[in-house]
């Protein structure tokens, strides 16, 4: 592995302060992502996960702090300024509409209009280019055949849907992709389908923000995992450098581990 | 439903799943919501043809035709609303605003004597009272989006407002036909297709449906009124300005009722604010049979034309076979339930 040792974080996070009336959801935390990792989140329901990557995510605008992605100071007002910068978001509701087909899915919000007079004065969608790329998106991530493409994602089981948001999510050449306890109304067999996907995304290069409260899960796919606790980052740690159970202990703040034996770098650089 | 269990799993596999002809029907009404609607439409006439003979009379058919235009016009802008899971109870006040705004300011009359342009130039008159009415729906839209309000409260509200404010701006008086320029009577004037006979009123629903059909199905903005229908907050997560597109929905839908003001005009002969009160809940019923689920994102807006024709053939049907009003009303209301329960029973499709 030739990975410089001076590696800059892909997304990072520094003193985010997020409040909602007089809850506070995000209490100065911190936030790593380095290039080409699965990092998961996990912590206790209220210690700010969801919060801390919806900032990233385009969802929340926080109330302080700062927030850079590729080296680039960013402020975001709406996913679709995420989306610019590379950060794409599988929410856990997936924001999907149910009634249109998959390829309209994919492209929702970034639909592809033809060329020529249609496409620039009637303003007219090319359909046919949205399927039949949809068609590869999906293909690519080993989903699903092509003639598929026109039926409605209510139809689809949960599983596949799951899919379709992730190939959405990976489709437009992203850097970035959050995913929002991807797993959380899975069966174990689809579950395993999408731990799948999660490791393939990682093997094109693409940094993974993985939300779970799944343990044995985050502790199969995850590189470093970030244990937030009461809005703040307690500790970063590692699948190899800890167990399930210090994950716990960490979680509930019976455990406390000191910076040196934390992962706070990239996992894959010789030290 | 569960897949064999096979290590080299895929969830390719699950896509092909073998289903019942129920399912299939189902499936199948799913994908075209108006389908149902042109199925009840031709066993309604196949009926009726077969019980009175004068039904299928073209002069027969081009009365049922024309009868639709005022409703069938309308359902369009209540189909766009509905589709993003509102509701419109103004439209009938809305188009009955901007009628008699056209029909003062063409003729010289005692409210519109204070205006330089009264009965000057009719085509400006039209064009006033469509941007009226764009302006109406537009006044829902941003009372819905600004304020967050539920669309049936305001337009339940802009209802009353805007038939008192037609009352008092109009002072109640209806514009005979003859007052009017022969402009303004254009949309009922109608030319014999073959043994039919069509309006321009006619023809310009026909095209205004093609047109609606053409936007919803082929443009960025026709999937956002899915979309924002289907789930909003989905929607907004994917990046769709929501409010934009539901106000724009409000907007486009007064200028649908808007020309449906200048049709009604024709249709009727003459500029009355006593056009029928109930034109909202006409609309209404015109969309549900059409197929058009009144929780959103799901329909078409063909499905209007063809519930607006289903809800006359009835009415047709039913009088022409000496069947008293109060039974074809009932009739009516029992359609538009079957319909939802149809709409219900669709929904329900699944993987």
């Amino acid at each position: 592995m030739s990975t410089p040792t001076n590696v800059e974080p892909i997304v990072k996070g520094r003193n985010l302060v997020k409040r909602f009336g007089s809850v506070t959801g995000l209490n100065h935390a911190n936030f790593d992502l380095y290039p080409g990792e699965v990092l998961a989140v996990i912590g206790d329901n209220g210690a700010g996960k969801s919060t801390l990557i919806k900032c990233f995510a385009g969802a929340h605008l926080p109330d302080e702090g700062e927030m850079w992605v590729q080296g680039e100071q960013v402020e975001f007002k709406s996913t679709h300024e995420a989306r610019e910068h590379g950060v794409e978001t599988v929410f856990q509701t997936l924001a999907v509409a149910p009634a249109l087909d998959i390829s309209a899915n994919l492209y929702l919000g970034r639909e592809l209009r033809k060329p020529g007079i249609f496409g620039k004065v009637f303003r007219q969608l090319d359909k046919k280019r949205m399927r039949r790329e949809a068609g590869e998106h999906l293909q690519d991530l080993g989903i699903m055949t092509v003639q598929n493409i026109t039926q409605s994602v209510e139809t689809l089981s949960g599983g596949q849907r799951q899919a379709v948001s992730v190939a959405r999510a990976a489709a437009f050449g992203s850097q970035v992709i959050i995913l929002d306890e991807p797993t959380a109304a899975l069966g174990v067999r689809e579950s395993a389908k999408v731990l799948t996907l999660i490791q393939d995304l990682r093997n094109r290069g693409i940094s993974v923000i993985l939300i779970s409260h799944n343990m044995p899960q985050v502790f199969e796919v995850a590189d470093r995992i970030h244990v937030q606790r009461l809005g703040h980052r307690a500790a970063v740690i590692t699948p190899k450098t800890h167990s399930m159970n210090d994950a716990v202990a960490i979680m509930t703040g019976a455990l406390q581990v000191p910076e040196s034996e934390q992962t706070l770098g990239p996992v894959n650089v010789p030290v | 439903m569960s897949a064999p269990a096979t290590p080299d799993y895929d969830l390719e596999e699950e896509f092909a799943t073998k289903r019942s002809p129920i399912q299939r029907i189902q499936m199948t009404l799913h994908r075209y919501p108006w389908l149902s609607s042109l199925i009840v439409l031709i066993v309604v006439i196949v009926i009726f043809g077969l019980v009175n003979e004068r039904f299928l009379l073209p002069s027969t058919i081009s009365l049922m035709i024309q009868q639709t235009v005022i409703v069938g016009t309308l359902a369009i802008a209540q189909t766009l609303i509905i589709l993003t899971a509102g509701i419109d109870l103004s439209i009938g006040a809305i188009m009955i605003f901007g009628q008699m705004l056209m029909a003062n300011l063409a003729v010289y009359t005692t409210a519109s004597n204070v205006l330089p342009i009264a009965g000057q130039n009719p085509m400006i008159a039209i064009i006033l009272g469509v941007l009226a009415a764009t302006a109406a729906g537009a006044a829902n839209g941003f009372l819905i989006v600004r304020f967050n309000l539920p669309p049936f409260i305001v337009t339940l509200g802009t209802w009353s407002v805007f038939m008192g404010l037609t009352l008092i701006l109009y002072k109640a008086r209806t514009i005979q036909g003859p007052e009017m320029p022969e402009v303004m009577k254009f949309m009922g004037e109608s030319f014999p297709v073959g043994p039919f006979n069509f309006s321009f009123g006619v023809v310009t629903m026909f095209l205004l449906y093609l047109l609606f059909a053409w936007i919803l199905k082929n443009t960025a903005w026709g999937t956002h009124v899915y979309a924002v229908g289907d789930d909003p907050v989905a929607a907004q997560l994917t990046g769709i300005n929501t409010k934009r597109v539901l106000f724009s929905v409000y907007l486009v839908a007064g200028v649908v009722m808007g020309i449906a003001a200048w049709i009604t005009i024709g249709r009727v002969g003459s500029a009355s604010p006593n056009v029928d009160p109930m034109l909202n809940l006409q609309t209404i019923t015109a969309v549900v049979i059409g197929g058009t689920s009144l929780f959103g994102g799901r329909g078409a807006v063909i499905g209007s034309l063809l519930g607006a024709l289903i809800v006359n053939s009835v009415e047709m049907g039913l009088s022409l076979a000496g069947v008293d009003q109060a039974y074809r009303t009932t009739a009516i209301g029992l359609l538009v339930i079957l319909a939802v329960g149809v709409d219900q029973w669709i929904r329900k499709v699944k993987a």
